[in-house]
C-alpha cells in the first residue's frame, strides 16, 4: 500500500493524487535477506516507506548506486543484479548474469556497473542504464574486495591465486587488464581508499595487508603491517571481515584483525602501525563516523550482539551498545548524525544518535544484513 | 541436578537433538554457515553444500570437516558450539536438503 502511495508521489497514478517531486538524499535500501526483497527507507524522519519484493537470494548482498541517487543496483548471491527505481520503489530491470556473485561496483562516470563473481570466477560489465552485458574478464578464481577507481577502473583480489587486478574500463567492451601477482595469501576483501588513490586488501592466508598505489600501479604490491599476529595462532574466524572506506579516519585507518579481538590502526601518512585497540571480539565491520571522531565496530559469531564504539583521539573504546542479537551491519547518513544498525536475530533496524548515542527508532525488518544509502553514489570506493 | 544433567548429557551424545536445539541448530546452519556457503547452501566463499554436491561425501568425513574446521581454508572448527551427535544430525539435513 505504501510502495503504492510512494509509486503515485511521483507518477499520480492515483485518482485524486498530485505527483510530489521528491530527492533521494535521504533515501537507502536495507537488505532483508532471508526473504529476497529490500526495505526502502528514508533517513529525515526514520521509516520504513516500503518493500521491494522478488530480488532473489540475498545472503551476502550489495548495492551501489547511481550518481543520480535514483537507482540503486542490488548484487545478489545467485547472481541477480538487480536494478531498483528507489522513487518508484520497484525493480526497474533484473538480470541473472552469473551463477554466484559476492558483489560489485560502479564506475567514476556512472556509466558501468562492474559484478564480482565466484563462479566461474570473474567480473562482468554491464550498461548502467540498459543492463546490457559489456564483456567480460574471466579470472580463474574467486574475486572478492571489488572497488571502483579514478579513470573507470575497476580493482579488485582474488582469493585462491593471490593477485590484484586493475581493470581500465574507459572502453567498457575492450576493457584492459593490468595484473599484480604475488599479492599474499588468500586475500579476502579490499577496498581504495575515499580519495581514490590506494587499494588495500586485506590477507586471510597470512598476517598483513597489500598495499597498491593506484597513481603508480607499475611499482606492484607493498605488504603493510607485515606480521601483525606476532607469531601468536589466530582464533577460529566464524565471520569474514569486511573493508571498505570507510575504515579511513583522518590519516588513520582502522582495520578488523584477522582472528584476533583487535582494531590494528594503520598510519596512511608512514603506512605502519599506529595503534591496536584492544575490543569484545573478532570485528566483522570498523566504520568511521563521518568527521573521523568515532570508529564503530561489530563483531563475529558468537560475540555478535554488541556494538562499541573507539575515540580515535584517545584509541580506545569508549561506549559499547547492544542493538540485538547477531549485528550484521553499520551505515552512518553522511554527515554521521544517525547510525543505522541491523540486528539480524532481533530482526530490527535500529538507528542511533550518533553524538549521544540514544535510540531514535527502531524498525522492523525480516533478517536485516545489509543497509546501503544513497550517499554511497557520490563516493568513490562504494 | 548433577543426574539430570549427566542423563540430558547421554540423551545428546547418543541420539538427534532435541526439538528446540534442531530449530537453533538450523537457524545457525541457514545464517552463519550461510555466511561463506550461501543462505540456500548454494555455495560462496565456501563450497555448496547442497545435496547434490554432498551425495558423494562421506558423512563421518563430513562430520569432522564441521567439527574441526579444515586447517589452511577458511573453514573454522565449530566444536566449540557443537556436540558430535549435532553435527552429525546437521550433516545429515545437509544431505537431504534444508527445509525452505
Amino acid at each position: 500500500m505504501r510502495t503504492f502511495a510512494l509509486a503515485a508521489l511521483l507518477l499520480g497514478l492515483g485518482a485524486c493524487a498530485t505527483p510530489q517531486p521528491r530527492g533521494t538524499g535521504d533515501l537507502g535500501l536495507v537488505v532483508e535477506r532471508a526473504a529476497g526483497r529490500v526495505m526502502l527507507i528514508e533517513t529525515t524522519g526514520r521509516t520504513a516507506l516500503g518493500r521491494i519484493e522478488g530480488l532473489g537470494d540475498l545472503s551476502h548482498a550489495a548495492a551501489v548506486f547511481s550518481r543520480d541517487g535514483r537507482y540503486a543496483y542490488v548484487f545478489g548471491r545467485d547472481g541477480g543484479l538487480t536494478k531498483v527505481d528507489l522513487l518508484r520503489a520497484k525493480i526497474e530491470k533484473r538480470v541473472i548474469q552469473a551463477g554466484n556473485s559476492i558483489g560489485g561496483a560502479i564506475s567514476q562516470d556512472g556509466r558501468i556497473v562492474a559484478v564480482a563473481n565466484y563462479k566461474p570466477g570473474g567480473i562482468r560489465l554491464f550498461d548502467a542504464r540498459t543492463l546490457e552485458p559489456l564483456a567480460e574478464v574471466p579470472t580463474g578464481s574467486k574475486v572478492v574486495g571489488i572497488a571502483d577507481a579514478p579513470g573507470n577502473r575497476f580493482v579488485f583480489s582474488l582469493f585462491e591465486a593471490g593477485e590484484i587486478w586493475i581493470v581500465d574500463a574507459a572502453d567498457p567492451r575492450r576493457p584492459l587488464v593490468k595484473k599484480i601477482p604475488g599479492i599474499g595469501r588468500q586475500p579476502y576483501d579490499g577496498f581504495v581508499t575515499p580519495d581514490g588513490r590506494h587499494y588495500i586488501a586485506g590477507l586471510f592466508g597470512e598476517d598483513g595487508l597489500a598495499l597498491v598505489d593506484l597513481w603508480n600501479p607499475e611499482a606492484g604490491a607493498r605488504r603493510i603491517l607485515d606480521g601483525y599476529g606476532r607469531g601468536e595462532a589466530p582464533l577460529p574466524v566464524y565471520k569474514m571481515p569486511h573493508l571498505r572506506g570507510w575504515a579511513v579516519a583522518g590519516r588513520y585507518i582502522f582495520l578488523p584483525a584477522v582472528g584476533r579481538r583487535e582494531v590494528l590502526v594503520l598510519d596512511s601518512v608512514t603506512w605502519t602501525e599506529a595503534a591496536r585497540i584492544a575490543v569484545h571480539g573478532q570485528p566483522v565491520f570498523a566504520v568511521a563516523q563521518p568527521g573521523g571522531r568515532r570508529v564503530w565496530v561489530n563483531f563475529a559469531f558468537p560475540e555478535n550482539g554488541v556494538v562499541q564504539v573507539i575515540d580515535v583521539p584517545q584509541m580506545k573504546v569508549v561506549r559499547e551498545l547492544h542493538p540485538g542479537r547477531a549485528v550484521l551491519h553499520m551505515e552512518f547518513t553522511p554527515r554521521g548524525e544517525q547510525a543505522w544498525i541491523s540486528s539480524r536475530d532481533d530482526g530490527a533496524v535500529v538507528v542511533y544518535d550518533g553524538a549521544s548515542f540514544a535510540e531514535l527508532a527502531r524498525l522492523a525488518a525480516e533478517s536485516p544484513s545489509g543497509i546501503f544509502l544513497t550517499s554511497r553514489g557520490a563516493m568513490t570506493g562504494f | 541436578m548433577g543426574l539430570a544433567l549427566a542423563a540430558a548429557c547421554a540423551a545428546a551424545a547418543a541420539g538427534d537433538p532435541a526439538p528446540a536445539r534442531r530449530a537453533e541448530l538450523l537457524h545457525m546452519v541457514k545464517q552463519d554457515c550461510g555466511s561463506c556457503h550461501g543462505l540456500t547452501m548454494r555455495g560462496g566463499l565456501g563450497p555448496s553444500l547442497e545435496p547434490a554436491a554432498l551425495a558423494e561425501k562421506d558423512a563421518d568425513a563430513l562430520r569432522f570437516v564441521i567439527l574441526h574446521g579444515r586447517p589452511g581454508t577458511p573453514m573454522p572448527p565449530w566444536s566449540t558450539f557443537l556436540s558430535e551427535a549435532e553435527a552429525r544430525w546437521i550433516v545429515q539435513q545437509l544431505q537431504k536438503g534444508l527445509p525452505r
